[in-house]
């Protein structure tokens, strides 16, 4: 107590009075943001529609259809909703730069706005899944135990255990969740893209979806037992207890078996 | 037979035989043991002073180790985050490290530097006991099988193996009889599916409306119920199914299981046809079903066949309905065994 | 009692010595080991990794138990993990949370048995490769050998019984695969389920009886033959490289007190040490990720550790399509061949090679000084051909973890690995034969011409030669002290009366294994072709120097003179460039 009170009166209380005030500010910011976002997201203009058709009409029709009624090997987009366009699109998948056994995340090649305008556009052409709001892609409000009871049953024999990732067949995969945005999760859940089955609000109801998020976001801090090794079970174990074990323990024994000088 | 003489085929090694020709020796000769080399400790004191001062730092390092290990479980417990668990746990981990890795290290720091490095050789003794000793040893076995005159008496040589073979029964019996609890394999031929049994999610209980599948989407199911029988995991082991809903126009269905689904909706099995694993990476572009454990493929639109893999029969497939509040129920139970094959499964 | 005094201390010492001595004799056992020689080498030290791991799976097991409870009875979690709050589970894997997250050093020392377990069976398996590729398990250590197979054996089921004790996900799944192998076996494969799993799969029993073999049966009979194996290398005493000095019936080394003590001693806490290094910084089996047991989710990933994992990638190569139905019952042999058949011929093969090995040569002598590898090409071709199809089907085991970090196709990855299971041993014997062959005569070369020496000499007719530096006799030693087994002869199929003779059939099938053995062999350097080679016009005391009694064994057959032929032609014509380079170094 009396060292928290001869601090009180040194000459750094201004300084961190400062940083306190910003951080409540923040805090209340952070707290806040999320209704305005969800206002900005969810009301889409007309002209928002307009430029998105421009954006899809030179980057996505020549695939998809002038009309986006898809094609051959090609899924049509009425009716698949904002919430697949701003997955697809947002994590680079889409447009596909080649072909292959599936679309690779990538650098978005468009910004949130063009985002925003295409998925836009593509909502107009037939009712299918929103974006999720930010409440409801929030990980800190989820129930991290049913989470992982689902994450378990429902995911985990694809994206493994924690969300490192796994293959499927023919050179498909499942991928690493370490890096996914809460709103890519949940669009992913929604809208099922590529291999990945629907889990629509029936399978995984909303609040289900967020439990999901909040275990996958828990998994980030890494495991109690130091470096996880990538967190893929046996087999990095098993190389790592020869890399690691037998190799410190073989130059030691070399060490012991050479004749000192 | 005929084989070589091991002492003419394999030249017996430190012997320089000479041939007799031109007093060339058929065998190289052994050197002998190469000269011991003196090291830096033997030689300088000072070099002999080093060493014992880093044997001595090593045993600190030891010491520090053990310390900081005892600091660190009295000091830093493993509270209750991810973060602070993993600290305590290396913290401990260093400790012991230290702790055990510095004395090894000065032990044989110390016995390579400083104890005597000059090797020894020893003779080796032959194994094999001498002549004398085998004869007094078949002498002696003889002499006690003379004495309690087995030889002659048959009947009380079978008696004593026939006991001696018998007895075992005793433990063994029970042992196996015991450990198989009722043996009744034939459970491994049903399930607890029922007719008009709901088809609920799994862990939660929900039941399943038809329409609560859009295409595409797939439920890992239980039966209702299944919480309220005796041992829940066992019959859970074998009545899991993955209920998937296709396109219909992508499903090919054989002309006896045609009623078994509805509306493009199919259940199958969980439990993989090869060893047991559940399989239940459904790729629903390709409708493949793929087991996670040896990479068995399934075609979820044909019957659940086998495209690829270890397992050869296809996912026993589940005959579904709705029922008149529109919940999916089961048919009947399955119409053959679930899981990995076995000897008598068709029986 | 011991006082400051050294005297004191010694006085101590001596009477307790008394005591024991006048009770136990034990003075004798003191004279008679204190002193005992065992030779120096790295490579002797991977069975000490091996035992000391097990010290320390005893050590940190002895802690588990304290606190693990091999019960599936359910319960409910409640505790710091918060992503396992309220889960039912049972009470092994509740027991095993709460060991790692609320014990002090709790998940440290699970973290301890885990690693000890694994480098247990990576040590276990790199001794079994060194005794294997030196041929110490000739007589008389074969029964030596034996016992160590069986110590492997051993340490799987110690390993994988308590790699299921957690009662997680990734481990039930591995029984449940067990559970599908045994069901597999003909006619009684559902009794076997029910007898192990004490009826149908879970069950409520296997946990406690898995608890017991793995800390009492398994535990106990490791104990007893490590007390055995051990017993046999202070009788038979340890074998040797072969060098100056070192002889099948001497023993060259460091006394056992205080040298090899301490070195042995310090390695224990070394291997401790690292583990403990492993343990502090490495996660293992975090069975927390993968959830208590339920037969229904799995997670991708799903393997054993990586002494099984040869298993598993058999029975994930073996394509479906070898299931049967015969009158009705079902033969799985998709299952059994890899399952059963695979590691059955693998280890088949393992703990009979040196009676095989033993057949073929005929050879009774009792051996103590080790073969380089080189020097037995047949037997270090077949090492490394058995152990490329043991890695083939480690990458096997692994094919998801591969296909997912390499983008490939798991379905092109497990056709390329069915198909290399076959070809990369058969390459891998031949690639090793030829080698270990060169590096013979390499040897021999060497012997022959000594050392390059990179000084160039020209000759007054013009010619140019690089001079050469003879071998020491330490170095000549090594390359020329070995046997090369030649094919066995036999005796004629009918003897001098015409009568055919008894046990022929079994002396043929022994020539023939023994030609498959030995026909390709490089025979050492004897003194007289050394002598060749230094003098001039040698090449008639070259020819019939060559010792080579195995050859009229082999008959016609075209591999003899192929070696032998290469081996003199290669003399000879190094010979050549010796003659005028020994009358050169003569007149410097």
């Amino acid at each position: 107590m009396k060292a928290l009170a001869t601090r009180r009166r040194s000459r750094f209380a201004p300084t961190a009075l400062l940083l306190l005030a910003l951080l409540i500010t923040g805090g209340l910011y952070a707290a806040l943001a999320p209704s305005t976002a969800t206002a900005t997201a969810s009301v889409a203009t007309a002209s928002d529609v307009e430029l998105g058709m421009k954006l899809f009409q030179a980057n996505c029709a020549t695939c998809h259809g002038m009309n986006a009624q898809g094609s051959e090997g090609v899924p049509s987009l009425i009716g698949v909703g904002a919430a697949a366009v701003d997955f697809q699109v947002s994590t680079g998948r889409m447009p596909m730069q080649a072909n292959g056994p599936q679309a690779p995340a990538k650098t978005p090649q468009f910004n949130e706005e063009q985002t925003a305008q295409l998925a836009a556009y593509v909502a107009s052409l037939g009712a299918g899944p929103a974006i999720p709001t930010d409440e409801e892609i929030d990980g800190s409000q989820g129930d991290v135990a049913n989470g992982m009871a689902l994450f378990r049953t429902n995911c985990a024999m694809c994206h493994n255990a924690v969300g490192a990732g796994g293959a499927l067949s023919g050179g498909k995969y499942a991928p690493a969740l370490w890096d996914t945005s809460a709103r890519n999760i949940y669009q992913a859940m929604l809208t099922g893209p590529q291999s990945m089955p629907v889990f629509n609000d029936n399978v995984l109801t909303a609040e289900e979806k967020r439990d999901v998020i909040s275990y996958v976001e828990a998994q980030r801090s890494g495991s109690p037992g130091g470096a996880d090794l990538g967190a893929i079970g046996p087999v990095s174990e098993g190389l790592w207890v020869w890399v690691v074990g037998m190799g410190l323990l073989l130059g030691c024994a070399v060490w012991i078996g050479a004749k000192s000088s | 037979m005929n084989q070589q003489n091991p002492a003419k085929g394999h030249p017996s090694q430190d012997l320089a035989a000479p041939d007799g020709q031109a007093g060339v020796p058929t065998h190289f000769t052994d050197p002998g043991h190469p000269e011991h080399q003196p090291r830096q400790s033997d030689l300088h004191p000072a070099a002999n002073k080093r060493a014992e001062r880093q044997v001595v730092l090593l045993f600190a390092v030891s010491v520090l180790g053990t310390i900081g290990f005892l600091v660190a479980y009295f000091a830093v417990p493993p509270g209750e985050t991810v973060a602070s668990m993993r600290q305590s746990n290396l913290l401990l981990g260093l400790g012991l490290f230290l702790g055990m890795f510095g004395i090894g290290a000065a032990v044989v720091h110390w016995a390579k530097s400083l104890m005597n490095s000059e090797e020894k050789a020893e003779d080796r003794h032959t194994l094999r006991s001498s002549d004398e000793t085998r004869a007094a040893a078949v002498e002696m076995l003889r002499e006690g099988a003379q004495d309690s005159a087995i030889g002659r008496r048959g009947v009380l040589k079978g008696a004593m193996v026939s006991a001696l073979l018998l007895a075992p029964l005793t433990v063994v019996v029970p042992l196996v009889g015991n450990v198989g609890e009722d043996w009744d394999v034939s459970k491994f031929k049903s399930t607890m599916w029922r007719k008009g049994m709901k088809l609920t999610i799994d862990p939660s209980g929900r039941p399943i409306k038809a329409s609560d599948l859009t295409i595409g989407s797939v439920f890992h199911v239980i039966p209702e119920g299944l919480e309220d029988t005796e041992h829940p995991l066992d019959e859970k082991a074998k009545a899991v199914v993955l209920l998937i809903r296709l396109d219909p126009r992508d499903l090919t269905e054989a002309e006896d299981r045609k009623g078994w689904s509805y509306d493009g909706i199919v259940a199958y099995s969980k439990i993989c046809t090869h060893v047991g694993c559940p399989v239940a990476l459904y790729e629903q572009q390709t409708h493949h079903l793929l087991c996670p454990c040896h990479q068995s493929t399934f075609d979820v639109a044909d019957g659940a066949k086998v495209l690829f893999g270890p397992a050869k029969r296809p996912l026993p497939q589940l005959p579904i309905e709705v029922d008149d509040e529109g919940y999916l129920i089961a048919q009947s139970d399955f119409t053959e065994p679930v899981g990995p094959s076995f000897w008598e499964r068709l029986k | 009692m011991t006082t400051t005094t050294p005297s004191g201390g010694a006085r101590a010492a001596g009477a307790t010595a008394d005591y024991l001595d006048q009770r136990t004799g034990i003075a004798a056992a003191v004279k008679g080991l204190s002193r005992k020689i065992f030779p120096d080498h790295w490579s002797f030290m991977l069975g000490e990794i091996a035992l000391y791991s097990f010290v320390v799976l005893l050590i940190s097991g002895v802690f588990l138990t304290a606190f693990f409870v091999p019960s599936m009875a359910e319960t409910e979690y409640d505790g710091p993990w918060a992503a396992m709050n309220g889960v039912p589970m049972s009470e092994a894997f509740a027991s095993t949370l709460r060991l790692s997250f609320e014990v002090r050093g709790g998940l440290l020392m699970r973290q301890v048995h885990h690693w000890a377990a694994l480098l247990f069976m990576a040590a276990i398996v790199t001794h079994m490769m060194r005794v294997f590729f030196t041929g110490a398990f000739r007589k008389p250590r074969e029964l030596n050998w034996l016992i160590g197979f069986t110590l492997m054996i051993l340490g799987l089921v110690a390993g994988f019984t308590g790699y299921s004790l957690p009662d997680d996900v990734l481990s039930g799944n591995g029984l449940r695969i067990t559970d599908g192998i045994v069901m597999a076996v003909p006619v009684i494969g559902t009794y076997l389920s029910y007898w192990i799993f004490g009826g149908e799969f879970p069950g409520q029993d296997l946990i406690p009886r898995l608890f017991t073999i793995h800390v009492l049966l398994v535990p106990a009979l490791i104990l007893a033959l490590i007390g055995a194996h051990l017993f046999l290398v202070f009788l038979q005493k340890h074998t040797q490289y072969p060098g100056g000095g070192r002889t099948d019936k001497n023993v060259v080394g460091y006394p056992l007190f205080p040298i090899y003590a301490a070195k042995a001693g310090g390695f224990f806490f070394i291997v401790f040490g690292v583990i403990a290094l492993m343990a502090a910084t490495m996660s293992i089996n975090p069975v927390w990720n993968y959830g208590p047991y339920d037969p229904s989710p799995v997670s991708s990933g799903a393997q054993p550790d990586w002494y099984m994992l040869f298993l598993d990638g058999a029975v994930r190569l073996m394509p479906g399509q070898t299931e049967f139905v015969i009158a009705g019952f079902t033969l799985s042999l998709n299952v059994l061949v890899p399952a059963m058949v695979v590691p059955g011929v693998l280890f088949g093969v393992l703990a009979l090679y040196p009676f095989i090995e033993a057949f073929a040569t005929g050879d009774k002598r009792v051996h103590n000084v080790l073969d380089r590898p080189r020097n037995v090409p047949f037997r270090t071709a077949t090492g490394v051909s058995v152990l490329s199809a043991f890695i083939v089907l480690i990458l096997s085991g692994a094919n998801d973890i591969i296909a997912d970090h390499f983008s490939l196709s798991i379905n092109d990855i497990t056709w390329t690995l069915r198909v290399l299971l076959f070809v990369v041993p058969a390459i891998a014997f031949w690639v090793t034969k030829r080698i270990c062959l060169g590096l013979q005569r390499k040897d021999r070369e060497l012997v022959l011409h000594g050392h390059e020496t990179g000084r160039i000499v020209r000759f007054a007719h013009g010619e140019y030669i690089e001079v050469h530096k003879p071998l020491s006799d330490e170095e000549r030693w090594l390359r020329v002290n070995y046997d090369a087994h030649a094919p066995l002869q036999i005796a004629p199929a009918h003897d001098s009366r015409g009568v055919r003779r008894k046990g022929y059939r079994r002396d043929l099938l022994r020539q023939r294994v023994s030609r498959t053995f030995f026909e390709d062999r490089v025979e050492p350097v004897t003194p007289a072709e050394l002598a060749a080679a230094h003098a001039h016009g040698a090449h008639d005391a070259l020819e019939s120097a060559e010792p080579h009694g195995g050859h009229e064994a082999v008959g016609a057959a075209t591999e003899a003179p192929l070696v032998g032929g290469a081996v003199s032609g290669g003399g000879r014509r190094l010979a050549d460039h010796d003659d005028d380079l020994g009358s050169d170094t003569r007149n410097y």
